[in-house]
């Protein structure tokens, strides 16, 4: 998130004064203690009337077709240039519903936390969960939260699941793309992952790559609105990079995939950032970002409506689907050769050779 | 980026590959001696551009791909059995030794680092006076005086926890093995522009001479290689054998001589033992017994014997260029990056893992 | 390959009590710190080849704009297209 809204919730949600400063094996007791952490301003900050039911689980009314979706997040280190683990627990979930064409409406939000973890840094997170919320327009409606003796965690990580109604125009999976469907990316590519990487020990350098992370359902259900049937597919390419989602799409259908590496966008310091640690950017992971297969008769007017769009002025249509490879992804280079992209064997390292 | 972007121009990239196609009358192999200038030319898809009597030969040029087992298995020893941080290029990782790699080492808990620089390797020992620090120093002429200086670095602050584990393997004896091997038919070289940015051209014009080949220095851009080639195919056209220099933006004749005095301060030359290749003469660097106190190799004083490769690995015929990846039975069948059987196949620079990569082949 | 990328010199200090001289070299908009040691002359401004945190060398402009003049210069440009449209412009990313 910028600085000007951190601030911004700093001072809208000051970290009460509290009796202990760090959660201890007895805040995820489910006695005492635990009350005392959720009495302490976490019930407060994420209020709604379904949560403070302080029930088991939630109840609610849903209409007949919902889409339901979960997610764990552990990301090192928590806190990264533009954002932290609580949006990116929020987001990302709000988001899986959003590709399913569904207009997210209720989250579930589980913690595990490890033990010494400070509470203000704690409270950044909440405060990151309440103001990630209010964006979507969603609600918490249950939780949980477990701490792990020091060492067996790494700080937080976070579960979230989350329901939503699909749209009514909403009519999206993978058997409906076509030969001829146009690839649509949302924005420039690699960037959370490069973020991250910027403040990776032994690796960092100094930059102002911010990670993408930002919920895209409002985005989402504004283009289903308008195209409605003739978006055939989104996803929403986090870990793996784009290459990875391209491919198994590719490899779970009759048709091929193919990309313009020049009609790729990216920023130039993530551009450069992936040549000094000699990773490939196809590959690393995005998190405000989504492809989009659309019938080639509206690529052109989605992508209009999609650049307008906050989420979206860099949108670009990178590629087709074709019938000539069937299962493979083949990437155009910049010099107007071909390749094969596949999937990595494992996490892409820095290299020096 | 200046001085990158320029050389990946595509319609400039056009007229290179016109005119090599113009240049050329007669089928030429061409050895890219560097494992950088592989990757870029599969990455780039530039292999299937050249016209048809041009094939290349990718060489042993990566330094990852050709560390001995032993060394691997060595530095894994140290990592899960003694009080060390062991610090690597993250390349290094995946490269299985005899039985784990240095990946799987640190999913069982050893301390392992992924490092972009040698340096921080000693800002690390600084750091942690109460533990031991090895860098796993790899790499060729290029990654040498980035590896000297760290132990200079850490002379200089009285580190005493500070080693490096060297893993030096020199181009030019490797070339001339490639060169000597009888079974090998290699017209004409594409030379590492950045180890000649070390080490300057000299070596290559006694190679060049009395084996009758054009050795052409070359840069790793699309734009670098395709002139490079067209360099290559121009005096093998006219039955030229000289060392010429495209890369003369980065090389010059002399190469680095600030940079050949650190190595120097620090190293030696020895015969080293290439994975793949086996034991060429006076291909490697050793840590000088003045810097004794920074060796790895005799501070922990562990023997590792040397394991015996895969036997179904070929990949001493497909770095000399005898054979290509996929004339290899197991390509892309047992042997696949997740579980490489050999050198080729470990580093995304290998001639083997570009190939899979790029090339074509499913990994499921 | 030695993977090394080439950035300029935005900035020298010296460290170690004063025995080294590092630079803050910006790659494409990204800075990283990086060892001159092993180039004594290279100064601010100078766009530099690094590789694993050390400079291993200076870019010679004036080669850099020949590589580009490559074509012409074997004669054999003429009937392809002009080399001018290839030159790079004087001030990059």
């Amino acid at each position: 998130m910028p600085d000007s809204n951190k601030l911004r919730m700093q001072l809208t949600c000051p970290m009460p004064k509290l009796d202990f400063d760090i959660i201890t094996l007895g805040h995820g007791s489910g006695g005492v203690l635990t009350n005392k952490l959720l009495d302490s301003g976490v019930f407060d900050l994420l209020t709604n009337d379904i949560l403070e039911e302080r029930h088991d689980g939630a109840i609610i009314n849903m209409n007949e077709k919902i889409a339901f979706s979960t997610d764990s997040f552990l990301v090192s280190p928590i806190f990264f240039p533009g954002g932290n683990i609580g949006e990116l627990a929020v987001n990302g979930t709000v988001n899986d519903l959003a590709m399913c064409g569904a207009v997210p409406k209720y989250l579930s939000l589980s913690f595990i936390l490890e033990e010494g973890l400070k509470m203000t840094e704690f409270w950044e997170v909440l405060v990151a969960i309440k103001f990630a919320c209010e964006n979507a327009n969603v609600k918490v409606v249950t939780g949980d939260t477990k701490v792990v003796e020091k060492g067996k965690g790494d700080k937080i990580f976070i579960n979230t699941s989350g329901i939503g109604n699909v749209h009514p125009k909403a009519n999206i999976g993978k058997t409906r793309i076509q030969i001829g469907d146009k690839i649509i990316v949302s924005g420039n590519i690699a960037t959370h992952g490069m973020a991250i990487m910027s403040i990776r020990e032994g690796l960092e350098f100094e930059s102002t790559i911010q990670s993408d992370t930002t919920n895209l359902n409002h985005t989402i259900i504004n283009l289903i609105e308008q195209f409605g049937n003739d978006i055939h597919l989104l996803t929403d390419p986090t870990r793996g990079g784009i290459a990875t989602v391209l491919k198994e799409i590719a490899l779970t259908s009759d048709f091929g995939v193919d990309i313009f590496q020049r009609d790729l966008p990216m920023d130039d310091q993530v551009a450069s950032a992936c040549e000094l640690l000699g990773i490939d950017p196809l590959y690393v992971a995005n998190e405000g970002l989504f492809l989009s297969f659309v019938d080639a008769s509206i690529a052109n007017s989605f992508l209009e409506v999609l650049q307008n769009d906050k989420n979206g002025k860099n949108a670009k249509i990178i590629g087709s689907v074709v019938d000539t490879h069937p299962n493979q992804v083949i990437l155009e280079s910049s010099i107007g050769g071909k390749r094969v992209v596949s999937m990595l064997p494992g996490e892409q390292l820095p290299r020096i050779c | 980026m200046k001085h990158m972007n320029e050389y990946r121009d595509p319609e400039l990239a056009k007229l290179y590959l016109e005119k090599i196609a113009k240049t050329v009358t007669q089928p030429w192999s061409i050895m890219e001696v560097c494992g950088g200038q592989t990757h870029s030319l599969v990455k780039n898809g530039i292999i299937d551009m050249l016209p048809k009597d041009i094939t290349m030969i990718h060489g042993p040029g990566c330094p990852v791909c050709v560390t001995s087992l032993s060394l691997i298995d060595k530095a894994i020893h140290l990592a899960v059995n003694e009080n060390v941080i062991l610090c690597s290029f993250g390349d290094m990782l995946r490269v299985p030794g005899s039985k784990i790699s240095l990946l799987e080492a640190k999913a069982k808990g050893a301390a392992i680092r992924i490092l972009y620089s040698p340096l921080e390797a000693v800002k690390i020992a600084g750091d942690n006076p109460d533990r031991e620090v090895v860098f796993f120093a790899v790499g060729f002429e290029t990654t040498a005086p980035a590896n000297a200086l760290s132990v200079i670095h850490a002379h200089r602050k009285g580190l005493s926890n500070y080693s490096i584990l060297a893993s030096h393997v020199l181009v030019p004896p490797a070339m001339e093995a490639v060169i000597n091997d009888k079974e090998s038919k290699i017209d004409g070289f594409l030379a590492a522009g950045h180890v000649c940015t070390i080490m300057g051209n000299a070596e290559y014009y006694p190679l060049s001479s009395q084996y009758k080949v054009p050795i052409v220095v070359t840069g790793f851009e699309p734009i670098d290689i395709l002139q490079g080639i067209l360099m290559v195919v121009r005096q093998l056209e006219q039955k030229k054998y000289v060392v010429e220099n495209q890369y003369a933006r980065i090389v010059r004749e002399e190469g680095n001589t600030a940079a050949q005095k650190v190595i120097f301060e620090v190293f030696e030359i020895k015969d080293q033992t290439w994975r793949g290749i086996g034991t060429i003469p006076k291909s490697g660097y050793a840590v000088k017994e003045k810097y004794a106190s920074y060796d790895a190799n005799k501070k922990f004083s562990i023997t590792i014997d040397e394991a015996p490769e895969h036997p179904e690995c070929i990949s001493g015929e497909i770095m000399k260029g005898i054979k290509k990846p996929f004339e290899c039975p197991q390509f892309g069948k047992k042997c696949k990056p997740s579980f490489p059987l050999g050198a080729p196949m470990v580093s995304s620079e290998g001639a083997c893992a570009a190939y899979f990569h790029f090339s074509g082949s499913v990994e499921v | 390959m030695c993977l090394a990328i080439p950035g300029k010199i935005k900035s020298i200090d010296l460290q170690y009590n004063n025995s080294v001289r590092m630079a803050k070299v910006v790659f494409g908009g990204i800075t990283k710190e990086v060892s001159l040691e092993m180039l004594p002359d290279a100064d601010i401004g100078d766009y530099v080849l690094v590789h694993v945190g050390v400079a291993i060398s200076k870019v010679d402009e004036e080669e850099a704009y020949k590589t580009f003049k490559y074509l012409e210069e074997i004669g054999e440009l003429g009937e392809l297209e002009d080399v001018e449209d290839y030159l790079p412009k004087k001030e990059g990313l």
